[in-house]
């Protein structure tokens, strides 16, 4: 499986990221499922920016208004919801403990933005399955 | 009658309760889940006692949290 995001969503959610920093961003990822070579592809369409609720350096919680406000959206875009993402101001790119026992929907691709390295972000994809497997989803920038 | 769960319209038996839905649709770690019952958030407590009608609109909602620790 391979996910796939346009640099322009990259670049703007790193740009939230770093002006809402030290809190938490968070948000959610519409788009499509496809077969490309025999490999599932996940084409993320629409990045959205939610509210992180806790306002927090720490934790991000989206509130579930928000979150049917945008899962409709994305409905009516044709979209389906693929996954979400969620930065770690100051530290890696990989779910924490936390994370993954709040991943509690294993169809979903979570994505994790690291400003630790402010000059150079680091996003990835992952996997999270019984909220405590985790593997490493192939991530793909589109321009 | 029709009971449209995640934008997708199903087919359902008359009488089933939130509940009951819950557990047809397989939802995954279900005393995660916030359930909407057309725009309306429904209360835990409704699951096992509320009937869905004809033509009701479901959504399950997943908790999305986390923390960097």
């Amino acid at each position: 499986m391979i996910v796939k995001i346009k640099r322009e969503d990259y670049d703007r959610i790193v740009a939230h990221a770093k002006q809402v920093a030290p809190e938490e961003a968070c948000g959610l990822l519409g788009g499509v499922e496809y077969t490309e070579d025999g490999l599932l592809v996940r084409e993320i369409r629409d990045v959205r920016i939610l509210e992180n609720s806790e306002h927090a350096e720490e934790h991000f919680t989206m509130t579930p208004q928000e979150q049917l406000k945008v899962i409709k959206e994305f409905r009516t875009e044709g979209l389906t919801l693929l996954g979400s993402w969620h930065s770690h101001p100051v530290s890696p790119s990989r779910p924490s403990e936390e994370d993954k026992r709040l991943s509690f929907d294993s169809r979903l691709s979570y994505l994790i933005l690291s400003l630790m390295d402010e000059e150079h972000p680091k996003l990835r994809a992952f996997h999270v399955e019984d909220r405590s497997k985790v593997s490493v989803e192939a991530l793909e920038f589109i321009d | 009658m029709k009971i449209t769960v995640a934008g997708v319209a199903k087919e359902y038996e008359e009488g089933i309760t939130i509940a009951k839905l819950i557990e047809l649709e397989n939802v995954e770690t279900p005393e995660y889940v916030t359930v909407s019952l057309n725009d309306e958030f429904a209360l835990k407590d409704e699951y096992a006692v509320k009937e869905l009608k004809d033509g009701d609109s479901v959504e399950f909602l997943y908790f999305m949290g986390g923390g960097a620790r």
